[in-house]
């Protein structure tokens, strides 16, 4: 085998899953870029596209493609890590595979369907066939069945095959918190004409998955990956994901109470739901300080820079993103002004990047590494590692760049809307046309096109890190001393 | 022998985190059966969907600080009186073609969706709609041709033609009838509603 070169054989059986997944997820990250553009546009051009592209389906692409190559991102990491983990060969490979293309061709009839059918008459035939019209689970019933049948197929895998190597603390993790993200998704499943039973329930599957069970799946990775990339000490990690999995879930669980302050639900929410909300900055802190201090303790030296880089990115970008941009209108007082605007998108932009993008790409550099063959990717990159830098700068710009111009926004519109012109319709389209609102849809556009930028480039270093390098990956403890 | 501090040991933050997120979960559920018996329809908070039968009021409540759905006196919608039945599968067709003609990915309901067109939660009692004794006829002209019939109050924003049958469009304006019916906790805070007899 020579170093350098894309070859299959220098991955383990799961590894060869995982990269598919990986493919895939980067796939449909360009997908929801493009997509994002796209909407991004219609705000300052409503004609755009109207009629045939229209504004919701668009946006549906977008964040579809986005809940999908996280997904995929999460199930590849899996895939990456269990047979290290658990010290034997993935028990079914075979089913790996089969599931991988029944889960691919099924979200591309999805967006098919999205794209050239895009919606049909008020019946339950359009929810099972083609879109059930609910925010980020708008996949038709039938595609719902299947992505259960997949997670179940996916989960048998990954739990036999620790089962038949051996456990530790960061699988026992996994394999919990893959129970609860697969149970969780049946809370979506169901049609109810009573939306506030409908929102409910929708929330069980948007907050549990979004801010309790995938934050604690990004902490087995994030534990994983820094044992991965600096050697950090595995009581240590497992120490530290136990403490936030108990901040976590015992703050996460009720803060759920915070989707239930204006949806029809009892007024004790509003007191069960601002309080633990509160509380779930907490967790990410501790992520930060657990991350920041291992790799400083280990002098920032790993044997994979640009993952190291990306690790660093999710524990910041995870507490700025997910903790301070949701603490910010979290509480009811404020969030009964800021609830529905441009303040939730300016907060989701930054929680998903920040939280779920980063450490997606971080384990994709992990995966390209051993994929060429154990290749250097420390310090003296070719061509000093541009590729990366840049592709990591223009990300981040890009998207504090969003945020930053979508929450003007958003203040412009709780503003004038809500507090100022009592939400009507009216108001509503006043506060549209406000220069400043304006201005920030404009901004949000012009660092749209420096994230696309950031993800091509990001997509090309990918395609071509490691290539034609001969130095074999640096050892910790070579990087430890020298 | 060990120099871990109890509180610092795996073995600790193990069952804690095993006994924090059981007790976590455990209060979920609990105050899930209580919510969803408060979230029924036909319960106090979300009325019964012959509340489409009714004059609806926004009105401010002094003791909670807020405003709040009041059930007013007889007026039928499309001036038709409905029994549970037949108001329930009205209510229904519009639940129904909101879901599949995507309302969301443009529209919040709820404050809960897309933010490129305005919050649906008070529809039905937006001074967008003129007076009551047009409410229904312009609604409704405005749902089968939105192009021609365009609220955009001077935004170029449009909403396309999503080419709905009258069936379609009259369980639609039920729906956000029924949902304006809501207790929403005060949510839109300081909403100015469309003038009806008695205000």
């Amino acid at each position: 085998m020579q170093p350098g070169v894309i070859d299959s054989r220098n991955l383990s059986p799961g590894q060869r899953v995982a990269v598919k997944y990986f493919i895939a997820a980067l796939v449909l990250f360009l997908a929801q870029v493009v997509f994002g553009l796209i909407i991004g546009l219609q705000y300052l051009m409503p004609d755009l596209f109207l009629g045939s592209l229209d504004f919701s389906t668009a946006r549906m692409v977008h964040i579809n493609a986005m809940i999908v190559w996280m997904l995929f991102g999460f199930i590849g990491s899996i895939y990456w890590l269990v047979e290290e983990e658990a010290g034997v060969s993935l028990v079914g490979q075979w089913l790996a595979n089969l599931i991988f293309w029944v889960f691919s061709i099924a979200v591309s009839v999805v967006v098919v369907v999205y794209l050239f059918v895009q919606y049909g008459p008020g019946e339950h035939s359009s929810l099972w066939l083609i879109n059930e019209g609910r925010e980020y689970i708008e996949a038709p019933r039938w595609a719902d069945i299947g992505i259960v049948v997949c997670m179940l197929a996916f989960f048998y895998n990954i739990a036999a095959t620790f089962m038949k190597g051996k456990w530790s603390g960061i699988s026992g993790v996994l394999v919990l918190d893959l129970v609860a993200l697969a149970g969780l998704y049946l809370a979506g499943m169901f049609y109810s004409t009573n939306i506030s039973m409908d929102q409910y329930w929708w929330w069980w599957v948007i907050h549990l998955w979004v801010e309790a069970t995938w934050e604690v799946l990004v902490g087995c990775i994030m534990a994983w990956g820094l044992i991965k990339t600096i050697g950090a000490k595995r009581k240590i990690v497992t120490t530290w994901l136990y403490i936030e999995v108990a901040l976590m879930f015992g703050s996460g669980i009720l803060g759920l109470g915070h989707h239930y302050f204006w949806i029809g639900t009892p007024e004790y929410w509003l007191t069960v739901g601002g309080f633990f909300s509160a509380l779930e900055p907490v967790p990410l802190v501790a992520m930060v300080v657990h991350a920041i201090y291992d790799a400083g303790v280990h002098r920032f030296k790993s044997g994979n820079h640009p993952a190291l880089a990306w690790l660093i990115a999710h524990a910041f970008g995870n507490f700025f993103g997910a903790g301070v941009w949701g603490f910010m209108h979290t509480l009811p007082q404020i969030n009964l002004y800021t609830h529905g605007t441009q303040w939730s998108a300016s907060h989701g932009h930054l929680a998903f990047f920040g939280a779920y993008a980063t450490i997606n790409i971080a384990v994709f550099y992990l995966a390209i590494q051993k994929w060429r063959g154990n290749v250097w990717m420390s310090a003296g990159m070719p061509g000093n590692g541009w590729k990366w830098k840049w592709s990591l700068a223009l990300l981040n710009l890009g998207m504090i760049g969003m945020t930053m111009a979508l929450l003007i926004s958003g203040y412009e519109q709780s503003f004038v809307e809500r507090a100022l012109g009592g939400s009507t319709w009216s108001a509503y389209f006043q506060a549209q046309q406000t220069a400043w609102f304006v201005q920030g849809m404009f901004w949000r556009q012009v660092f749209g096109y420096i994230f696309a930028i950031g993800t091509v480039l990001l997509i090309w270093d990918l395609l071509t890190v490691g290539r034609g390098e001969h130095r074999p990956q640096a050892q910790l403890e070579e990087v430890m001393t020298a | 022998m060990s120099t871990t501090l109890w509180w610092a040991s795996e073995e600790f933050w193990r069952k804690t985190a095993v006994w924090v997120t059981a007790f976590m979960a455990v209060v979920l559920i609990f105050l899930t059966f209580d919510s969803v018996k408060k979230i029924t329809a036909g319960s106090q908070r979300v009325p019964a969907y012959t509340v489409i039968n009714q004059r609806i009021y926004y009105r401010w409540n002094a003791e909670r600080g807020m405003q709040e759905p009041v059930i007013g006196d007889e007026a039928p919608l499309f001036g038709q009186k409905l029994d549970a039945d037949a108001a329930w599968a009205l209510v229904d067709k519009g639940k129904l073609t909101i879901q599949a003609r995507n309302c969301m990915n443009c529209h919040t309901l709820l404050g809960n969706g897309a933010y490129y067109a305005p919050d649906l939660t008070k529809a039905w009692l937006d001074p967008a709609w003129a007076a009551e004794p047009v409410r229904e006829t312009l609604m409704l002209q405005f749902l089968l041709d939105p192009e021609t019939n365009a609220r955009g109050f001077g935004s170029n924003r449009k909403m396309p033609n999503l080419h709905l049958t009258e069936d379609e469009a009259r369980g639609i304006i039920a729906y956000l009838k029924w949902m304006s019916a809501i207790d929403t906790n005060g949510f839109p805070r300081n909403f100015k509603p469309i003038a009806q007899p008695g205000d």
